[in-house]
C-alpha cells in the first residue's frame, strides 16, 4: 500500500497515558479532500487521536503518516506541523497580538515570509472568514465567534494541506456557533482535507464524507453520516445518539 | 441602588470638609509642638504639682490627639473616597513628622550634610542597585528557562545555583565573595564585588518569579504556537515571555525596591553608599539620629519614585493590550 495515496494514514496506533490505554489499535486512512467527522462521548479518545496526528500528543505504537511524511522525529514533526493547521476548543489566540499579528506570526517566522507579503496573505484569509474590519483589534476585544474565526484564519495562513478541528464550537455561545460552522462549511467546499471532532450533527451531515464514532479508545463504528445517524448499527452508538438528542 | 455603597456628594460638602480638616491639622500641630509651652501653663494652672506638669501635659496632648483623630475619622466617613485617602495620608505623614520633631534634631546639620549624602551616598546606592537589578534580571531569565530545560545539566546548574544563593544570607555572600575571589586570583574593588553579590542573590530569587510568570501562561498558548510549526525557542520568545513579563512586573518591582535597601549591606566591604555615609558622617559629630533619619528619608523618597515608575509601566502594559 502506498502511503502517498492518503492525506493521513494511521496504522495500528496505540497510546497510553501512564497506564490508561487511551487509543487502542486505531486504523484510519483519510483521502485527499476527504472530510472526516469524529464523535463520541467524553473521554473516548477522539481529541487524543486528532492531537496525535500533528504530534501534540506522543504515541507509543503504530505509525502516523501525514501527507506522505511519517511522524518519527523532531524534523518530521515540524514538517507535519507546517502542513497541518489546528483549531482548538479554547481558541488560544495570542492575547498580546492583534488579529492580524496573530495571523502573520507563523508565516514570517516559520516560512520566512516578508512582513508585507505576510500581511497581504493574512488579510486575504481574514476577509475570507468575514472579519476584515476587526483585523487590528486584540483578541479580548472580539466575541468568541470572531476569535474562533481568527483562529481558523491563523491556521489557514500557513496554507496547510490538512485542517484539524478539535471541538471548535464547544465553548461558544449558541448564537455564535453558526458563524463558525458557516466558515467551516465554506472551507470544506473549497476542497480542504478536514478532520473535525464535533457533536454538530447538522454539520456532519452537510459536509462529512465519513463519520467515526469512538468509544473507550477504539473506533466502534464508521460510515456515511446519514447511515450512521439514521440507522446506527451498534447499541453503543444508538445510546450515544439518544443521549445527545434528548438532552 | 440598595446594592451600591457609592454616594453622590455636593461640592459644598467638600469645601466644608477641607476647611474642617485644615482646623484639624492646626489642632494636631498645637497639641504636639506647643505642648511644652501653653499646654504646660494650662495644666499647671489647674493645680498639678510642678514635678508632674510635663507628664500630665503629655498625657492630655495624647488623649486630645486620639480624640481629634476619632472625630476626623467620623467626618472622613462623609466625604468621597479620594479625599479620605488624601487626608489620611496627610494625617499619618503629619504624625510621623511630629514624632521626628520630638528627637530635637539639628536641622542645620542635616542641611549642611544633605548635598554630600545625595551626590555621593544616594548616587552610589542607586548606581549599585540599577546595575545589580539589570544583571540579576538577565541571570534570572536564563536560570528560569534553564530550569524548564529538557537538558539535565542545564537544569542541574540552575537548581543548584538557586538553592545555594537563596540558602545563604546576603551579608555572608558579600563577605565570602570579597574575601574569596582574591584567593582565586581576582582582586576586585568593593563596588563590583557588591554588584556581583547582589546580582547573584537577587538573580536566584527573581528566577523563581520569572518561572512563575512563565508557568502562568496557559498551556494552550504553547499548543497553538507549536501547532503552527514554531520551534520551542520561538514560542518562548514571541509568545510566552511577552505574556509572562506583564504578569511579573509587580513582583519584579518589589525585588527592585527590596534591593534598593539591601544594597546597604555592601557597606560592609567599604562602599560609600547611603547607609555607610550617613553612619560615618553622624558618628563624627555625634549626630547619629540626624543622619539616620535623613538617610531613611532619602531611601523613602527613592522608593516612592520607583513605585510611581512601576505603576506607569503596569499601566502602559495594560492599556496597550486591553485585557
Amino acid at each position: 500500500m502506498n502511503h502517498l495515496e492518503y492525506a493521513i494514514d494511521i496504522r495500528n496506533l496505540n497510546k497510553w497515558f501512564s497506564g490508561l490505554h487511551a487509543l487502542k489499535d486505531i486504523n484510519v486512512q483519510v483521502a485527499e479532500k476527504e472530510k472526516i467527522v469524529i464523535c463520541g462521548p467524553s473521554g473516548s479518545g477522539k481529541s487524543t487521536l486528532i492531537r496525535c496526528i500533528n504530534g501534540m500528543e506522543e504515541h507509543q505504537e503504530g505509525t502516523i503518516t501525514v501527507t506522505g511524511i511519517e511522524l518519527k522525529d523532531m524534523q518530521t514533526l515540524y514538517q507535519i506541523r507546517q502542513n497541518t493547521g489546528m483549531v482548538f476548543q479554547s481558541f488560544n489566540l495570542f492575547p498580546h497580538m492583534t488579529a492580524l499579528e496573530n495571523c502573520t506570526l507563523a508565516p514570517t517566522l516559520v516560512r520566512g515570509m516578508k512582513r508585507k507579503q505576510a500581511e497581504e496573505l493574512a488579510m486575504e484569509y481574514i476577509s475570507r472568514v468575514n472579519i476584515a474590519d476587526q483585523a487590528h483589534k486584540y483578541p479580548a476585544q472580539l466575541s468568541g465567534g470572531q476569535q474562533q474565526r481568527v483562529a481558523i484564519a491563523r491556521a489557514l495562513c500557513m496554507q496547510p494541506r490538512i485542517m484539524l478541528f478539535d471541538e471548535p464550537t464547544s465553548s461558544l455561545d449558541p448564537e455564535m456557533v453558526k458563524e463558525v460552522l458557516d466558515t467551516m462549511v465554506k472551507l470544506a467546499e473549497s476542497g480542504m482535507t478536514m478532520i473535525c471532532v464535533t457533536h454538530e450533527m447538522g454539520f456532519a451531515k452537510q459536509v462529512g464524507d465519513r463519520v467515526l464514532f469512538m468509544d473507550n479508545g477504539s473506533i466502534v463504528e464508521s460510515g456515511k453520516p446519514e447511515q450512521m445517524f439514521d440507522n446506527p448499527r451498534t447499541d453503543r452508538l444508538q445510546l450515544f445518539l439518544s443521549q445527545i438528542l434528548h438532552s | 441602588m440598595a446594592f451600591t455603597t457609592r454616594k453622590t456628594y455636593r461640592w459644598q460638602t467638600t469645601i466644608v470638609v477641607v476647611i474642617f480638616l485644615f482646623v484639624l491639622i492646626l489642632c494636631y500641630w498645637f497639641l504636639f509642638i506647643g505642648q511644652q509651652a501653653w499646654l504646660s501653663t494650662w495644666v499647671g494652672a489647674v493645680g498639678v504639682a510642678p514635678d508632674n506638669v510635663a507628664t500630665y501635659a503629655k498625657a492630655v496632648s495624647w488623649l486630645v490627639g486620639i480624640a481629634v483623630f476619632l472625630v476626623s475619622a467620623y467626618v472622613l466617613g462623609k466625604v468621597p473616597k479620594w479625599l479620605q485617602l488624601l487626608v489620611t495620608y496627610l494625617e499619618l505623614l503629619m504624625l510621623l513628622v511630629l514624632f521626628m520633631t520630638t528627637f530635637n534634631i539639628d536641622m542645620d546639620f542635616i542641611l549642611r550634610k544633605l548635598p554630600f549624602l545625595i551626590t555621593q551616598g544616594a548616587f552610589t546606592t542607586l548606581y549599585v542597585t540599577v546595575v545589580s537589578i539589570a544583571l540579576a534580571f538577565c541571570l534570572a531569565l536564563v536560570t528560569a528557562i534553564a530550569r524548564r530545560s529538557s537538558n539535565g545539566v542545564a537544569e542541574g546548574i540552575a537548581t543548584f545555583y538557586i538553592s545555594l544563593f537563596r540558602g545563604l544570607p546576603l551579608l555572608l555572600q558579600i563577605f565570602i565573595l570579597y574575601l574569596g575571589l582574591p584567593q582565586l586570583g581576582f582582586v576586585i574593588k568593593p563596588i563590583p564585588v557588591g554588584i556581583i553579590a547582589l546580582a547573584l542573590c537577587y538573580g536566584a530569587y527573581m528566577s523563581e518569579v520569572i518561572r512563575a510568570g512563565i508557568q502562568a501562561v496557559p498551556l494552550g498558548q504553547w499548543e497553538a504556537a507549536l501547532a503552527l510549526g514554531l520551534q520551542r525557542r520561538q514560542v518562548m520568545r514571541r509568545i510566552v515571555l511577552p505574556q509572562a513579563l506583564k504578569i511579573i512586573i509587580p513582583p519584579v518591582g518589589n525585588h527592585f525596591i527590596s534591593m534598593l535597601k539591601d544594597s546597604s549591606l555592601v557597606s560592609v566591604v567599604g562602599v560609600w553608599e547611603l547607609t555607610y555615609l550617613s553612619s560615618t558622617l553622624g558618628n563624627r559629630d555625634f549626630k547619629n539620629l540626624e543622619m539616620l533619619i535623613t538617610a531613611a528619608g532619602v531611601y523613602w523618597v527613592i522608593t516612592i519614585t520607583l513605585e510611581v515608575v512601576q505603576r506607569r509601566i503596569e499601566h502602559r502594559f495594560d492599556s496597550a493590550r486591553t485585557r
